[in-house]
Order: C-alpha cells, then sequence, then structure tokens
C-alpha cells in the first residue's frame, strides 16, 4: 500500500514561487510520470516529496499519514538521481547495502537483499567493483539497485535516464518498465522527455510555470489536450496551431475560418463558442493529408523535409505564412518549393478558445454524459 | 633549424634548470643552518664563510646540557596535535554547512573570517596577554592550544569549505534518503569522500602551529614554551651563539621536515586550494 496525496503544495524561493498549488492523489502501484519544459517545478515537486526541500505551504500525505515536516530518512521512500550519485568509496555491493546496514538489518538479510536485486539487475559479476570502474549504464542500474534493497513505499526517479546516451536510454527505458511490472511498485519519474512519458507512465502529470496543467493517462493526454500548452508539448512532431476565426455554430460543431480562407467544422461543443471570436485549430502532423495541389482548396508550399526511414517529416507553408508539420510515408518524395494540397480531418482537430484552452470535443461530451 | 623535438627537450632542460637554482635558492638558508651547526662557533663567525670545516656534535650536546629539548619538543607535539583536532572538530561541522547550506551570507562570512588574518596579532597583544593573565592561562598548553585554534580556524575552515564544495550534494541527499542521520552522513559519506583534502588540512594547521612563535613567545615562559621559544632563547642577554643557535632550529626544523617530506602529496594538493581538480 502507498497511496501519496499532496494538497495545495506550494513553495517558494525568495519571492519567486516554484510551486503555485499542487494538488495530486497517486494511487498504489501507478507508475506516474512528472513532464514539463526546464524550469517547471518537476525536480522540485520531487523532491519536496521526497523531504530533500522544505515546504512553503500545504500538505503531503502517505497513506493517510502527513509527512510534509517529516526527514527524508524517515519517510521510507527510495530515490534515484540524474547523477546516479553512488557513493564513490564504497563497492557496488556496499552502495546497495549501506540503507540496510544503516537501518541495522542483519548481515544475512542484507546479503540476501542484494544479491537479489543484484540478480534482478544483473549486476553479479560487478558487485565489488567501485563506481569509478562502471560504465554509465552500469552506474544506473546500481544506483536503481540501491532503491530496490529497500523496497520502499514508493521509489522516485529525477531525470534518470538523461545521462545516457540515446541507446541506452531506450534500453533502460524497457528495464524499468519492466521492473515496475516485476516490483509491482508506485514510481513517481521526473523527465523532460515526453517520449519516456509517453512510453512509461500509467499517469501523466504535466507541469508548467509551477502548475499541473493536466492529470492523466498518456493516450488521454495525446487525444484530449485540455489547453494548448498540452496539446503542444506532447507529441514528436510537435501539433501545428492554425489560428482562425469562428464563422458559425451549429449543433454538429464550431465552424472556424483559417487566415488562409479555408473553412473546416470541427466536431466540438458550440456551448462557450460564439462566431467572430478567435480561435486556434489545432492538428497533429499525422492528421494532415497531402493531397494534388488542384484537389485541395487548403495549400501549402513544401519547405523542407527530414526522412527518417520509417516516416518522412514535411515541414509545410502555407499561403498566410503558417507552418503546418506533416508525417508522410517513409517513401515520400517532395521537392522543396513544390505547391501542394493539404486535407485537414476535422474529426481529429482541435479547437482551442482566445485562451488556449481546448473546446470539448462532441463525441466526448456524450460520453462524458 | 631545431626540430619540435629537439625544441621541446631544449625547453625542458631550460625549465629544468630554472627550477633547480630556484629550488637551490629557496633551500640555501636551511642548508646554511645544518652546516653551521655543526661547526665551532669561531668556525661560524669565520669570515669568509667556511664551507669545509671539521665537523663538531658540540653543539647538540651543549644544548642538552642547558636545556631539555623533549620538554619543549612534547610541548610542541601537544599544541599542534592539540589545537588541530580541536580545528577540525569546528571546522569540519563550520564547512558542512557553509557548504551545504549555503545562504546569501556564506561568501562574506567566509571573507569575513579570512580577513581576521589580515590583521596584525600585534594589535590584539594586549588584550589577550590580559585575558590569559586574568584567567590563568598564561604560560600553559591549553592556552596555546585555544590562541592557535583561532588563529588557524579561517584557514582550516576556508580550505574544508574549498573541498566540500567539489563534492556533489546528490551524494549527500542520497545518504539522506538511505536514511543516514546528520552525523552519520557526514562520517560515513562526506569524510571519507574528503578524506584527502581535509589530510592536507590538518597538515597544514600543523605546521602553522609547529612555527608559530609570536604567540608562544609572548604567552609562554618555561612550563608551556615550545620549540620556537627554545629557538628564540638563544639569541639571549647572554650573546648570539650562532653554531649553537643553528643547531637548536636544526633540531626544531626536524620533525616537521621529516613529517613535511613524508607527506608532501598531500600538502601540495592542500596549498593548491583544490583549484585542481
Amino acid at each position: 500500500m502507498a497511496d501519496l496525496t499532496i494538497k495545495n503544495l506550494r513553495k517558494s524561493y525568495g519571492e519567486t514561487e516554484i510551486l503555485k498549488g499542487i494538488n495530486l492523489d497517486i494511487k498504489d502501484h501507478e507508475f506516474v510520470v512528472f513532464v514539463g519544459p526546464s524550469g517547471c517545478g518537476k525536480s522540485t515537486l520531487l523532491r519536496s516529496i521526497a523531504g530533500l526541500e522544505e515546504v512553503s505551504s500545504g500538505e503531503i500525505f502517505l497513506n493517510d499519514k502527513e509527512i510534509t515536516e517529516l526527514a527524508p530518512a524517515k519517510r521510507d521512500l527510495a530515490m534515484v538521481f540524474q547523477s546516479y550519485a553512488l557513493y564513490p568509496h564504497m563497492s557496488v555491493r556496499k552502495n546497495m547495502s549501506f540503507a540496510l546496514e544503516l537501518a541495522g538489518q542483519d548481515k544475512e538479510t542484507i546479503n540476501s537483499k542484494v544479491d537479489e536485486a543484484a540478480r534482478i539487475l544483473e549486476l553479479g559479476p560487478l558487485l565489488d567493483r567501485k563506481p569509478k570502474d562502471l560504465s554509465g549504464g552500469q552506474r544506473q542500474r546500481v544506483a536503481i539497485g540501491r532503491s530496490i534493497v529497500r523496497h520502499p513505499e514508493i521509489f522516485l526517479f529525477d531525470e534518470p535516464l538523461s545521462n545516457l546516451d540515446a541507446a541506452l536510454r531506450v534500453q533502460m527505458r524497457l528495464e524499468l518498465a519492466r521492473l515496475h511490472q516485476d516490483l509491482n511498485a508506485t514510481m513517481i519519474y521526473v523527465t523532460h522527455d515526453q517520449v519516456e512519458a509517453m512510453t512509461l507512465a500509467d499517469k501523466v502529470v504535466v507541469l508548467n510555470q509551477g502548475r499541473i496543467e493536466q492529470v492523466g493517462s498518456p493516450m488521454e493526454l495525446y487525444h484530449h489536450p485540455v489547453n494548448e500548452f498540452v496539446a503542444g508539448f506532447l507529441g514528436m512532431p510537435k501539433m501545428s496551431f492554425l489560428p482562425g476565426k469562428v464563422k458559425s455554430v451549429s449543433a454538429s460543431g464550431v465552424t472556424a475560418e483559417l487566415t488562409s480562407g479555408y473553412e473546416i467544422e470541427v466536431p466540438v461543443s458550440s456551448d462557450s463558442i460564439q462566431p467572430g471570436s478567435d480561435v486556434n485549430i489545432g492538428v497533429r502532423p499525422e492528421h494532415v493529408i497531402i493531397t494534388d495541389k488542384n484537389s485541395s482548396k487548403f495549400q501549402a508550399i513544401l519547405d523542407v523535409a527530414e526522412h527518417l526511414g520509417s516516416d518522412t517529416y514535411c515541414y509545410v507553408k502555407t499561403l498566410d505564412k503558417q507552418m503546418i508539420t506533416i508525417r508522410t510515408p517513409g517513401d515520400f518524395l517532395g521537392t522543396f518549393g513544390e505547391t501542394i494540397g493539404l486535407n485537414l480531418d476535422p474529426l481529429q482537430c482541435h479547437l482551442f478558445d482566445t485562451n488556449g484552452k481546448a473546446v470539448p470535443r462532441l463525441s466526448r461530451a456524450a460520453e462524458v454524459a | 633549424m631545431l626540430s619540435l623535438k629537439q625544441r621541446r627537450r631544449a625547453q625542458t632542460v631550460v625549465l629544468g634548470t630554472i627550477a633547480w637554482l630556484v629550488a637551490l635558492i629557496i633551500f640555501f638558508p636551511i642548508f646554511w643552518m645544518i652546516l653551521t651547526s655543526f661547526k665551532t662557533e669561531i668556525d661560524a663567525f669565520a669570515t669568509p664563510p667556511q664551507l669545509f670545516f671539521t665537523p663538531t656534535l658540540e653543539n647538540y650536546t651543549s644544548i642538552n646540557e642547558r636545556s631539555d629539548y623533549f620538554h619543549f619538543a612534547w610541548n610542541s607535539v601537544v599544541v599542534s596535535f592539540g589545537s588541530t583536532i580541536i580545528g577540525m572538530l569546528i571546522a569540519v561541522p563550520a564547512a558542512y554547512s557553509m557548504a551545504f547550506f549555503e545562504t546569501k551570507r556564506t561568501k562574506s562570512t567566509l571573507l569575513w573570517m579570512l580577513s581576521t588574518k589580515m590583521l596584525p596579532p600585534v594589535g590584539v597583544l594586549v588584550p589577550i596577554y590580559l585575558l590569559f593573565k586574568d584567567t590563568g592561562m598564561l604560560d600553559t598548553k591549553l592556552g596555546l592550544v585555544i590562541i592557535y585554534t583561532l588563529i588557524n580556524l579561517p584557514i582550516m575552515v576556508w580550505m574544508a569549505y574549498t573541498y566540500f564544495k567539489e563534492i556533489p550534494k546528490d551524494i549527500l541527499e542520497a545518504a539522506r534518503m538511505d536514511g543516514a542521520t546528520l552525523f552519520q552522513e557526514i562520517w560515513k559519506v562526506l569524510l571519507p569522500m574528503s578524506k584527502g583534502g581535509l589530510a592536507s588540512t590538518v597538515l597544514l594547521s600543523l605546521i602553522l602551529c609547529w612555527n608559530e612563535a609570536f604567540w608562544s613567545l609572548n604567552l609562554t615562559a618555561s612550563q608551556a614554551a615550545p620549540l620556537t621559544a627554545l629557538i628564540a632563547s638563544y639569541s639571549s642577554p647572554e650573546g648570539l651563539f650562532w653554531a649553537k643557535l643553528s643547531a637548536v632550529s636544526t633540531l626544531a626544523c626536524a620533525p616537521i621536515l621529516v613529517f613535511g617530506w613524508i607527506s608532501q602529496k598531500q600538502l601540495v594538493r592542500g596549498l593548491s586550494f583544490g583549484a585542481v581538480k
């Protein structure tokens, strides 16, 4: 059992408020990822949970017990640091047994726990080495091993993979996912990498400027972002935003006229939208289809094409100088400066009001009702 | 035209010669002191100075007859180690809090501490003398230990601070997460990681204490007088005895010189103040 509840948590450094009232519930066994741009407060939030950072106000509960003021040592949480933070003067075995020794466990228990962790993480042959004799990936594994041996209530990860090279990062990501399955533990993970967030999380918490923008499953956030920030932050390449004006509203949706003159009816709730107000249409790269320039009224000029083999990302400029990113098959052949036609899938378009808030989809509204 | 290799070689030779010359100049007084200590008083005064003479141990035996060398040496040992131990007990926690819980006034506090080293000690001689007199600490080892601890503390805190600064904060936080108390965090993680730097801090403190003369001359008479006071006693109203003075100086320098020799690697690292990682 490890439920974590955070109530109205605030943290300031002098005049600057880093966390501006965080409310969050984390359930047992969940893999929760805090994601956001640098400086959004995600690490501070994690460190506040760990007890390494004093909070200015608010409360943190672990299994209904308040831990806001408790020393980190007494919280029964384990943390994996970005820099690994291994004890350089201790062997791998000692690094992993340190916490257990401090807790006064007997030698036999300690050894069996360390050996068990070493088996899970395949660290067996390295147990007598010092951290300086290990590679980055091995060090990261030791850092994880150090937290596993303790069987903590919650595992905290502070950007654990950002010091690894790309290939190793993918491998460790898979291992972490597997570890979460095997240990069936509650994990909180901080990253600025949205791929890590999407692939690892049961629940993603998107933070921006000290506030939670949205909490939900990766797919929920991907398909139903509540605002432009979340929509733009998740997804690779990013969602394109096209400014326009509302032309008419009806029961079947909102019709917007883009600055290029192209009209599109997006099936979203029209309750809060007035004709004539400014809106942004958001569309993901995979929901734009390139057609022949004569078969669509929406035309653009091909700017750059990035060939990745499996996909080709096309960056196109509409006639009114708006940039749109399009995902096309790997064998797409387009030439620089070529005029193409675009088709937007209205069912997949998002509509954001003047404040950047997403207007709920009609299908979605029906689901909720 | 010299090849690159030859030029490098020539450079090494020139630099090496300069280094040796500088080293010889620095070492010459010590060499002359040792040499003089084996001369008779007459040879010591001879003009021109004699490089070759019949060596004698007469000075060394006469020192032991006149005064108990080991009494003074023991005082030096007790006072140096005593004040170094107490100094470290204060400097480590102070540097720990300054390095890892820095506030906006930490830097100025450090500078202020160091600035006290820039004042002439003689300026506070009278008040300290009176304080020592009133508290009965004149000519006591405890008195010297206290005064040495105080005068070396700024440097010890500064050095320890510099070394602690090199240690990633994450590692201490990891220890905290692992359940370490403050004492365990310092004793089991911080100290082992900075033992090289702290060793040089200890060494420097020992050397500074051993060589200190101003306070030991002014605050001690016979009971607590260390070796520096013994040396000074040889330039006395009875006259200046160069050979004996050299002999006693050699005896006073010898222990710390040997000590420094053994630990020179640490010392060099210590004196570079952690500027080079």
